[in-house]
């Protein structure tokens, strides 16, 4: 399983890095924005998104619409982690296709449960 | 504006309006009696009051612009300030500086984390190898040469424990210390706090005087209303158990997105 963690913050990353780490997935490589995150994602045969919604260059949101518009990418699973609270965000994320949405401040178990949802889910 | 009190609601001094009543009635009066040229002297003389009462709101504008500028600090006639950080240099210097000490204690004590979390993983599986021995020890199911081999174990076991628990408490005392940025910060933010809220109030009187100005010619702005794509993010949102329009937490996203069928 391999795991793309996209956010403007390496504290942020590091934090996510070492609860994927702590669930058991050690495979994880870092972007710090859509811009970077594409190429990778394109290149790289990942499993997993998780990505920030607030971020220079481009997007959580925009790297959630190119990943869906992409034929190879377009049933990449996407968890967006991210401190966008509005109603009308959430559910234009929801209408972009992600599989997944955690509000920050978020704790270990919510990342958790999130993660393992989406799994059963395609499985 | 300590001298908006001696006006009326349309923002005229009280001069102007008793010579407009007055020059009115006598236009009037020029106008029936079918003198035009006074008429339109008295209609230049109106003119010009208008324009003279512009001008002092105008000068008195200048005179507050220069005593706001005053207050930033940053006046240029000043060769002693200008020398000095204007404040407004030295906020976002310090902001920067709120984002090198939060940014440097997060990855400190993510450091010490990292370091402490395998020493406790090593501990509990070493315990719980120990107590499985200890167990067929007790049941007496152990060779004595496997039970010398225990005892040289445990007694290991022991030095390291002893060891590893002065390493994890002293990172734990050092995750401790690496807090007392918020101390720091905390005396940064309230003090660009304060200039923020000074510059706020210089700037509200600046546009109550340009409102005046503006009330007094006659001025009508057509101001193109700035949409904010939320779409590029809007960030973290205050007081959002206040908001109706914002999630208070994780269980209403998790009930927005079910109720879209998630």
């Amino acid at each position: 399983m391999k795991i793309l963690i996209v956010d403007d913050f390496s504290t942020m990353r590091r934090i996510i890095k070492n609860l994927l780490r702590d669930l058991g997935f050690t495979n994880t490589d870092e972007a710090d924005d859509g811009n970077t995150a594409l190429p990778m994602l394109k290149s790289g045969k990942y499993d997993f998104l998780v990505t920030d919604w607030n971020m220079p260059g481009m997007s959580g949101f925009d790297l959630l619409k190119a990943v869906r518009a992409d034929e190879e990418l377009k049933t990449l699973p996407i968890l967006m982690v991210t401190a966008e609270a509005k109603r009308d965000q959430i559910v234009a994320a929801a209408q972009a296709g992600v599989n997944g949405y955690v509000v920050k401040p978020f704790t270990a178990a919510v990342l958790k449960e999130k993660i393992e949802k989406i799994f059963e889910r395609i499985q | 504006m300590s001298d908006s009190n001696n006006k009326n609601p349309q923002g005229l001094d009280p001069e102007v309006t008793e010579k407009l009543r007055a020059q009115a009635n006598a236009l009037v009066e020029h106008v029936n009696a079918g003198d035009y040229a006074q008429a339109m002297t008295l209609i230049n003389d109106l003119s010009e009051v208008r324009d003279q009462s512009l001008y002092r709101e105008v000068g008195r504008l200048t005179r507050s612009l220069h005593e706001a500028i005053r207050n930033f600090q940053i006046d240029p006639r000043n060769a002693e300030q200008q020398e000095a950080l204007s404040k407004m240099t030295d906020a976002s210097d310090r902001l920067e500086y709120v984002v090198k000490m939060t940014g440097q204690a997060a990855n400190r004590t993510m450091d010490l984390v990292e370091e402490t979390m395998p020493k406790a993983h090593v501990i509990r599986d070493e315990a719980a190898a120990l107590r499985d021995e200890w167990l067929r020890l007790r049941r007496r199911e152990m060779q004595p040469a496997e039970f010398r081999d225990l005892y040289g174990r445990i007694d290991q076991f022991f030095v390291t424990l002893t060891s590893d628990a002065d390493t994890i408490y002293n990172n734990l005392s050092e995750i401790l210390l690496a807090q007392d940025f918020q101390d720091l910060t905390g005396q940064v933010i309230q003090k660009v706090t304060n200039l923020v809220k000074e510059v706020e109030e210089h700037l509200l009187s600046l546009v109550v005087m340009a409102s005046h100005v503006d009330q007094l010619t006659g001025t009508v702005h057509e101001i193109e209303s700035a949409d904010v794509s939320a779409e590029q993010g809007v960030g973290p949102q205050m007081n959002a158990d206040k908001r109706e329009d914002v999630v208070s937490g994780q269980d209403d996203v998790d009930d927005l997105l079910s109720s879209l069928g998630f």
